[in-house]
């Protein structure tokens, strides 16, 4: 399968290079007897879109939560900018997939929370909470309740409220699989952008392969029971394009059929 | 209300879209179906009918009508007496219920974060609450005799085991993604405890407050009742021994009364005030 | 808790409980409180004893006769209500209102039109447990899932067979959580009613043991009750988890 639209490394040793952010190096995790991930290797470039791709079971999200330090690791060890982790760190900030927006709490202040719980002053904090609201495009909405927004919206506010305690490495849990079809293609369109213009690095689950390939720089494939990595992919898209065109394009649609391939044989 | 078409309307005009004109009997349906009031008038309203008709066949001696519990009960109102009642109910009442919301709900809370305090207590007031707690008010007459300590401690007996468990609960069913949000920004435990914890666990501990007060109302009755012949106590039991009645109905009525607006009250400034998702905009 | 590394189950600390008790009753520091030895003693002794048998016997029969009419009428009021809303409407006000209304204010009226024995308890503990089974039974009709309704009408069961095969088991787990706390209101009600009535079963006895300052019996009855009480929960529990394996998949 000779394509030119895909560059493949596969094997759990992925190509090295001197700029990665996050490493991750030997994890391991088990809840009790149940082995979730096995001898995780991986590193993650600077102002690069990963994806960790696998269908559920695989341990995606728990490797995203050990990253993000919220989750400690049976063994290995995870090391942002140089330092091991050992909890949440002002480096990485995260998206949840059920939003976790404080339903007490008003847009401005659940976008500011971050900035809140560092103890920085209200006008401040009030002054970037907008700046950033208005970015995901949810202007005039600050005064409203997580409530009162759509599913889409209130991941909008989700997202702002990461980008605005300006972390280096945002870690996003599956933040458009409660978000309808439409209102996912638009995010990924605006996710692309973001990463275009903020230049940070993102770790990105999703279990959708379109989406996958459609938003990601590489993708790391993990297979189920225990999580291991089976496969790195990088998708070699023309971003250049339009997004309807890159959603037709051959080496997209390859990309997509290539993964499905080899995750077909998890499916149940 | 349940419509339904009879097949005889189906049948005439094809057309089916001309607007039929509103009967009355239809508006007096709709007006049912948005007026909560309504219904509660009506409710009201047949039982009052079904007591006075009780009383006056007479279903028994020591059954008043309902138009005599009335007039009773103005008569108490008049000459002050339902007042000082009133006064002298709601002092250990609203004493033990104080008392039980912050001794109660620190201890729920303190049980929902550590395990310790969980493994310490929750059997504890888990017993406390299912076990028929009224069997130990009389030993309180025993240690403090008949007066505000000893009724307030009732209140407590009863009241702190519901506010304890539904305050412990409130804390375990805090949504764990918004303290793994609070952890993810570098909250503290402070900061998660205060700026997470307690405001999400807050409806579920208003509401657990709310059950300790219906509790407390029983409490205060059983120890009105039991030890001390003080209050609503005093009226009812004193009305009975001179068989007035009307007079002691209308102390039993006014006692649930109150409770159940109380309960009401705070039902309101729960929904209202606590929840912003279910505020009506 | 976790203890060196072992899982301490939640409930041993009842036992630890138990030992301070029986400590501070060694130390006599109150005659409130006898150690607890003593107190399993005197409840062994009492259990022997006629008028502890009587007593029960009295009391058993006011609790099961009281919950079985609240469970004859709640159970179909509460589906009556989920199912017709004018009734709903009716008594919804009066449902809602006593099932947190302090009862036990109403003892003294029912002590009137039923007099001092057992008619009194037996209606009492109705009234403690009927409001909650009924107010269960109607949220877990109102909450059958309308898809399961419409599977039932598209495969052309009748209205009868939807009500008794769909509806009336798909709210049993709501019913029996409700019968399981109306339980545990009857056995509050029957001590309630006993003790204001203060002539009969152990309302009797606690008025007898308390006037004589017999604490160890005292205490030995109240224990008996509390074990009674969490038996009889834990037991419905046990019941409804079997009934809830299916409900859990809902």
């Amino acid at each position: 399968m000779a394509n030119p639209a895909l560059v493949r490394s596969s094997g759990i040793n992925p190509i090295t290079t001197s700029d990665a952010v996050v490493q991750v190096r030997d994890i391991c995790k088990n809840y009790g007897d149940i082995e979730a991930l096995r001898g995780i290797n991986l590193e993650f470039e600077r102002g690069k879109l990963t994806t960790l791709l696998g269908p559920s079971g695989c341990g995606k999200t728990t490797l995203l939560k050990i990253i993000a330090g919220l989750v400690p690791g049976t063994s290995g060890e995870i090391i942002v900018n140089g330092r091991v982790v050992t909890g949440p760190g002002p480096e990485r900030a995260f998206v949840f997939q059920d939003f976790a927006l404080m339903p007490w709490a008003t847009v401005l202040r659940n976008v500011a929370f971050g900035l809140e719980l560092k103890g920085m002053a209200s006008a401040e904090r009030t002054r970037i909470a907008r700046r950033y609201i208005e970015q995901v495009g949810l202007a005039g909405f600050e005064e409203k309740y997580p409530h009162e927004l759509s599913g889409g919206m209130r991941q909008r506010v989700g997202i702002a409220r990461a980008f605005a305690v300006n972390a280096d490495v945002l870690l996003l849990d599956e933040p458009f699989s409660a978000v309808d079809e439409q209102n996912r293609r638009k995010f990924q369109e605006d996710l692309l952008q973001l990463v275009e213009q903020e230049k940070k690095t993102f770790i990105f689950v999703t279990h959708s392969i379109e989406e996958a390939v459609y938003v990601s720089d590489r993708i790391v494939l993990l297979s189920p029971r225990p999580g291991r990595i089976s496969q790195i992919i990088d998708p070699m898209i023309d971003r250049s394009a339009t997004p309807d065109d890159i959603r037709r394009d051959a080496g997209y649609l390859d990309v997509v059929e290539e993964i499905w391939q080899g995750l077909r044989q998890y499916a149940e | 209300m349940q419509m339904s078409v009879s097949p005889a309307k189906l049948d005439n005009g094809i057309g089916a879209s001309k607007e039929a004109p509103i009967t009355r009997g239809q508006a007096i349906r709709i007006f049912a179906d948005e007026r909560r009031s309504f219904w509660i008038v009506l409710s009201l309203a047949i039982l009052f009918f079904a007591w006075e008709v009780a009383g006056r066949i007479p279903i028994s001696f020591a059954f008043p009508t309902f138009s005599e519990t009335i007039l009773a009960f103005g008569e108490m109102v008049a000459d002050g007496s339902m007042l000082k009642a009133y006064i002298l109910t709601l002092q250990p009442l609203v004493l033990g219920v104080i008392v039980s919301a912050a001794v109660g709900i620190a201890l729920g809370v303190a049980m929902g974060l550590s395990e310790k305090a969980e493994w310490l207590l929750a059997p504890v007031f888990i017993v406390l609450q299912a076990a028929p707690m009224a069997a130990l008010v009389p030993l309180v007459t025993f240690v403090y005799g008949i007066g505000l300590t000893a009724k307030t401690l009732a209140v407590i007996m009863l009241a702190l085991p519901v506010i304890v468990l539904n305050s412990y609960k409130a804390v375990r069913h805090v949504n764990p993604s918004l303290v793994d949000m609070c952890r993810s920004f570098q909250g503290n435990r402070m900061q998660q405890i205060f700026k997470i914890i307690i405001p999400d666990a807050s409806p579920v501990l208003f509401a657990g407050l709310r059950l300790g007060i219906a509790a407390g109302f029983i409490g205060v009755m059983l120890a009105e009742l039991l030890i001390t012949p003080t209050g609503i106590g005093d009226l009812i039991t004193y009305h009975r021994s001179v068989a007035n009645y009307a007079h002691m109905y209308a102390a039993v009525a006014s006692i649930i009364a109150v409770s159940t607006l109380t309960l009401a009250g705070l039902q309101y400034v729960e929904t209202h005030l606590l929840r912003p998702e279910k505020r009506r905009k | 808790m976790t203890l060196f590394g072992t899982r301490i189950p939640m409930m041993t600390s009842l036992i630890f409980w138990l030992l301070v008790w029986e400590i501070v009753g060694q130390l006599e520091l109150m005659f409130l409180i006898p150690p607890i030895s003593s107190i399993f003693m005197a409840g062994v002794e009492l259990v022997q004893t006629g008028s502890w048998q009587s007593a029960s016997i009295i009391t058993l029969r006011s609790f099961v006769y009281g919950m079985a009419l609240a469970i004859s009428v709640g159970v179909p009021l509460g589906v009556l209500m989920g199912r017709v809303k004018v009734i709903d409407n009716i008594f919804g006000l009066w449902v809602n209102m006593f099932v947190s209304a302090p009862l036990s204010a109403l003892v003294p009226v029912l002590m009137i039109l039923f007099g001092l024995g057992e008619t009194t308890v037996f209606v009492t503990v109705f009234l403690f447990a009927v409001w909650i089974i009924v107010l269960d039974a109607r949220a877990g009709v109102m909450q059958v899932p309308a898809s399961l309704v419409e599977m039932g009408c598209s495969y052309g069961a009748s209205r009868w067979t939807i009500f008794t095969k769909i509806i009336l088991l798909s709210a049993l787990p709501e019913i029996l959580a409700g019968i399981r706390i109306g339980l545990i209101r009857g056995v509050k009600g029957v001590v309630i009613g006993q003790i204001l009535v203060s002539v009969i079963g152990y309302g009797e006895l606690f008025e007898l043991y308390s006037r004589s300052f017999d604490m160890e019996r005292f205490w030995a009855l109240t224990m008996l009750l509390f074990v009674a009480a969490m038996l009889l929960s834990a037991g419905v529990e046990h019941f409804e988890k079997r009934i809830e394996y299916y409900a859990g998949a809902r």
